[in-house]
């Protein structure tokens, strides 16, 4: 089987695309012992990451089961979520 | 499980049977280019330190040279000096001489020159040779081994398919009662929760914590913000987002078993299991680290494909991708990129990295081995005048 995207973690909320992906696409994702339908809302590029349930402002962001930053804005699922729609909480020099 | 290496006489267990021309100072470094050259059944090494290390430098210095002259791939070493430097032949011999290390010394003053040095070199490397000729590879238990786990060049599938597949041979070796150094201090920052909480006891806990602490004070101290080029802008291009993702995906290499220890660049761990050393990211520094702290196989991940070796321990290449693999067939021993294809798992390639492991500890050469790569380069404090 050829994936689409991955998921290293049954508790994430985000995949990865392992192929240039085009919005409208179907996508399969294969999480824990299930599979998880995400229809795309924009076009993801080799390595880059989509929601694959909706998250709201200030939900954490999980990829390998860790948080990996927060969310900035309210994200669809099916949504791009990169540098613009999420940020990291760790080593914030410009933060107090 | 078994592998085949060479017993020494400290007990450790040797992976290869080399015997290393080693200069002490870079005044002798050509002097040990010209005995390698001149033997070319040697290993030699070249390095610009030796001299004018003020305090604590010339004992970090000292104990990385120690520890990489005393490794037990080397049979036998010839110490390569000038006559008036700070780290002479003789004082990595006097550290070298209780563990039952075979050593000979030849220094250029004494020697009385270039050509008279290469000359007394020559036989004594040749004598070394002929000792080292009388090992033999016995079976031991995969417990005696010292894997060091390393990535560099890496892409954002680093972290999906050849990291994560080091981890699962990592852990088998672990469960084996064997021993995996997890190095690269930067590439901990954004990570310490994770790792932290699989933390042996409270002061190992603590210890990682201060030395990504100390790594991000000496970013401050030279007026820059280690943070402010992680992830770089080509990170973020290949779709990592954050610091804590590109750490995450680093830190997989070393599996998921409960660390042991943190110990510092060259030194050797106490305990079996998981042990983190705190050293940079730098590909050669961190495995001559490794190496120093007892390593006897490294296994390192590449997404955009790094053909790097070391001088005394084979060095196993993990392709993260197909592209790379294809690209640079001669350097990448195993290609993890079926994971991305869904022709094989994380599991399965984890399982043949880990089999790759024992091999390779049993004598089959590496293709960084095979081409020649000998990458060597000591941790400087910065502390030299």
């Amino acid at each position: 089987m050829n994936y689409s995207a991955l998921v290293l973690h049954k508790h994430d909320n985000v995949a990865t695309a392992v192929r240039p992906l085009t919005d409208g696409d179907t996508i399969n994702v294969e999480i824990g012992h299930g599979t998880i339908s995400v229809v795309l809302l924009q076009s993801i590029s080799f390595g880059h990451k989509f929601a694959l349930k909706d998250i709201l402002h200030g939900e954490e962001i999980i990829k390998y089961g860790e948080t990996i930053g927060r969310a900035t804005v309210d994200i669809r699922k099916g949504e791009h979520v990169h540098v613009h729609n999420v940020e990291g909480l760790r080593g914030r020099g410009d933060r107090p | 499980m078994n592998f085949e290496g060479y017993r020494r006489k400290n007990g450790r267990i040797g992976t290869r049977n080399h015997v290393l021309i080693f200069p002490t100072v870079i005044c002798a470094s050509a002097v040990a280019q010209m005995i390698g050259q001149a033997v070319p059944e040697t290993v030699s090494v070249t390095h610009p330190h030796g001299c004018g290390h003020l305090g604590e430098e010339k004992e970090h210095i000292t104990r990385t040279m120690v520890g990489f002259c005393g490794h037990p791939n080397v049979a036998g070493v010839l110490l390569v000096g000038l006559g008036c430097e700070l780290i002479t032949p003789e004082l990595i011999a006097g550290e070298l001489a209780g563990t039952g290390q075979r050593f000979e010394i030849v220094s250029i003053q004494a020697e009385g020159g270039t050509a008279d040095a290469v000359e007394k070199g020559k036989a004594l490397a040749a004598k070394l040779l002929k000792e080292a000729t009388s090992a033999r590879r016995e079976a031991f238990d995969i417990s005696e081994l010292i894997l060091g786990t390393n990535c560099g060049g890496s892409d954002t599938l680093s972290g999906l398919t050849a990291n994560p597949a080091l981890g699962v041979a990592a852990d088998m070796l672990v469960s084996a009662r064997g021993t995996v150094l997890l190095s690269e201090t930067p590439e901990l920052i954004g990570a310490e929760q994770v790792l932290a909480g699989r933390a042996a006891n409270d002061t190992v806990g603590k210890r990682i914590w201060e030395i990504t602490s100390a790594m991000e004070a000496l970013a401050k101290k030279a007026g820059v913000d280690i943070r402010g080029s992680e992830p770089s802008p080509g990170n973020i291009e290949g779709g990592l987002t954050t610091l804590e993702e590109k750490s995450l995906g680093a830190v997989l290499k070393g599996g998921t078993s409960t660390i042991r220890q943190v110990v510092g660049y060259a030194e050797k761990p106490s305990e079996r299991g998981l042990v983190i050393m705190d050293s940079p990211a730098h590909d050669a520094v961190c495995n001559t680290g490794m190496i120093a702290s007892g390593a006897q196989v490294i296994v390192f991940t590449t997404g955009r494909g790094t053909p790097l070796g070391a001088p005394i321990v084979p060095v196993i290449k993990v392709s993260s991708n197909n592209g790379v693999y294809q690209r640079m067939r001669d350097n990448i021993d195993i290609n993890a990129g079926g994971i991305l294809e869904g022709t094989e798992s994380i599991k399965s390639v984890g399982e043949r990295i880990f089999k790759e492991i024992i091999e390779v500890a049993s004598g089959r050469a590496t293709k960084a081995e095979m081409l020649g790569h000998g990458e060597f380069a000591i941790h400087s404090l910065g502390l030299s005048v």
